[in-house]
């Protein structure tokens, strides 16, 4: 494999990298000065939109495109909220970000509020980063001691406040709207869109939601150039037009059955067999792969034949996965039950199901119980085709529920079934010997109390 | 109209609501403070007990129902007794799991003589399942308040939990 300088993660080792000495040091902050003094916000969207950089938190969506949907000419406020909610199992990217390179992060932040004209800015940061926490707060009351944040930012005519806003465990506040509604203070139930947040966002006003390491790729682009940002990754196919491509560095979080789990640079459109055989120092204890999660636990999964897949935007989905999510690549070896992982799925889902939609909030239970019954030893063949029913029809895309959570209940869900039905079926023929062929209705384990 | 009477506040302290007040000028609209002020409460008390909600409600010029549609929607708050003086989180999400996070959480409650969700006889430590804590390079991990304690065993980690940790923020 070609050598690869991280870009993202160089101060990660360095002592003292997270301070802003050292971020000025690596030549950090100085393409802030020059934009500030010699550009203009529409210039500064053009920039992010030559890069082609698409959004790094799991949906993939141009950045720059996304700054355009708000309104021209706003008396404001507008606002931009930086998602650091990072819940989606697997990942874990922004944490290291944030604690060793916290003002990589914040000149994205002042970057992308000044193309976007926000005159605030809210970091929803999950309860579970307190260190993330301590080092953003000295790193923001760094940046403010500067002239980096607050009235006139140094000298210009820009100002910008940063605030930080806590979250208290609830893996739905990561989806934007979600997110909003927490930040307002409610329950974090998603929105209908259309409006989307940029034109009715946090407090009704125009938003913009943009993820951590999207923030520091922003960073990234002024110091190092689009041309920089367009040589690395995967080009867009010119057979399809619809494909904006996958440019730039990505921070891959490989875990699970690994020798050496870790957060790893590398171009977009690394293949999942590189990733761990070449940074994870391959499966651990000499085994083989049974699956991969190709991008937090909502992306599904990957057989040992699909890991020569690249690692972009497009890749994922042509092997049946939802997509590349947060990249984060969870590996499970030949000794471990698929059973068992699909069961650790479904109760990450009915617990994080936030009750809005009906379909998401009893399917995911439900699918739940019917794994838990499965594992009890009361399987039935029927169950995989209620299981996959289930799948099939919970989530935005079939159409039923409000946000994406169900269709990542159901990636997982549907892909391990069709992917490993064989190991489902043997697993229900062997431990319920009497009963695998019944197809009448089944009581519940227990008596399930009402919400 | 009659103006609604003021509550006396039995427990937010004035230290509370001043920090509370310290946070308005970030927000526009006071009910973006609820979720600020559910944790400024619970460092202190380790619960947001009722009468607290009442208060907070007051504080911001809210319906205490919509303040407890907040505090209960997240599940983090315990409302009835307050958690130990260490609150723990066993992952329990894939990364972990596959690397003994079930395992771990069984054992280190065991340790104690506790249940998951449960809390020594002496108040000084509760042990929760979490979902995915954000450190599975560190698997199976957990957090108690603020430190991360990496690739635990129920051994290690009742060695670590018996140690002195400050509070939680």
């Amino acid at each position: 494999m070609q050598p690869f300088q991280p870009v993202l993660l160089e101060a990660v080792g360095i002592p003292d990298g997270h301070g802003l000495a050292s971020y000025r040091s690596r030549g950090g902050y100085a393409p802030l000065e020059h934009v500030l003094r010699d550009k203009k916000p529409a210039d500064v969207i053009e920039t992010v939109k030559a890069s082609g950089l698409r959004g790094r938190g799991g949906a993939g969506f141009p950045t720059g495109l996304k700054w355009t949907f708000l309104p021209k000419d706003h008396p404001g406020p507008i606002y931009l909220c930086v998602n650091a909610d990072e819940s989606e199992p697997g990942t874990f990217n922004n944490r290291i970000l944030m604690e060793d390179d916290p003002h990589q992060v914040l000149e994205g932040i002042v970057l992308s509020a000044f193309a976007t004209r926000a005159s605030t800015a809210y970091i929803y940061l999950r309860y579970e980063y307190p260190r993330s926490w301590h080092r953003l707060q000295g790193a923001i009351d760094e940046a403010y001691a500067a002239g980096l944040l607050g009235r006139r930012i140094l000298g210009s005519d820009f100002s910008l406040d940063v605030h930080l806003h806590r979250g208290a465990a609830a893996y739905i506040c990561g989806e934007e709207t979600g997110l909003i509604e927490s930040l307002e203070g409610k329950r974090a139930w998603p929105r209908i869109k259309p409006p989307f947040p940029a034109i009715e966002g946090l407090f009704r006003k125009p938003t913009v939601v943009n993820n951590i390491e999207t923030m520091a790729c922003v960073a990234q682009i002024f110091r190092r150039g689009v041309e920089w940002f367009r040589s690395i990754g995967v080009p867009a196919d010119p057979a399809n037009p619809r494909d904006p491509g996958s440019y730039g560095p990505k921070l891959y979080c490989l875990s699970g059955h690994v020798e050496r789990p870790g957060c790893y640079e590398a171009p977009l459109g690394i293949t999942a067999r590189q990733l761990i055989d070449h940074h994870g120092g391959g499966v651990w204890k000499g085994r083989k792969a049974k699956a991969v999660i190709p991008g937090g636990i909502s992306m599904g999964l990957m057989t040992e034949a699909e890991l020569d897949t690249p690692l972009d935007f497009a890749g994922p989905g042509k092997v049946g996965c939802l997509g590349l999510g947060t990249a984060a690549v969870v590996v499970i070896d030949d000794a471990t039950s698929i059973v068992d992982v699909l069961h650790n799925s479904a109760r990450f889902f009915a617990h994080e199901s936030c009750g809005q939609c009906t379909p998401c909030r009893e399917g995911t239970s439900w699918s739940l119980r019917i794994l838990e019954r499965i594992r009890a030893g009361k399987g039935r063949l029927a169950d995989l085709d209620l299981l996959l029913e289930m799948g099939n029809t919970m989530g935005m895309m079939p159409g039923s529920t409000i946000c994406g959570l169900a269709d990542g209940a159901a990636w997982p869900m549907k892909n391990a079934i069709k992917k490993f039905r064989g190991e489902f079926e043997d697993y229900i023929r062997r431990t319920n010997p009497s009963g695998w062929m019944v197809t009448d209705p089944v009581p519940a384990l227990q008596i399930v109390g009402a919400h | 109209m009659i103006a609604p009477p003021v509550p006396q506040r039995k427990v937010l302290t004035d230290d509370m609501v001043a920090r509370i007040e310290a946070l308005a000028p970030r927000y526009p609209d006071r009910r973006a403070l609820t979720l600020p002020a559910l944790h400024i409460v619970n460092a202190e008390l380790r619960h947001v007990p009722l009468e607290a909600v009442v208060e907070i409600a007051a504080v911001l010029g809210l319906a205490p129902a919509e303040v407890q549609d907040t505090l209960t929607f997240y599940q983090f708050f315990h409302q009835d007794k307050p958690h130990g003086k260490v609150r723990v989180f066993v992952c329990r999400s894939i990364s972990c799991a596959l690397r003994g996070g079930d395992e771990l959480l069984t054992g280190v409650c065991g340790k104690f003589g506790i249940e998951p969700y449960g809390t020594t006889v002496d108040g000084e430590l509760t042990i929760e399942p979490a979902e995915c804590l954000g450190a599975c390079d560190f698997a199976p991990c957990m957090l108690a308040n603020d430190d991360l304690l990496r690739n635990m065993t129920p051994e290690t980690a009742a060695a670590e939990l018996v140690k002195p940790r400050a509070r939680a923020t």
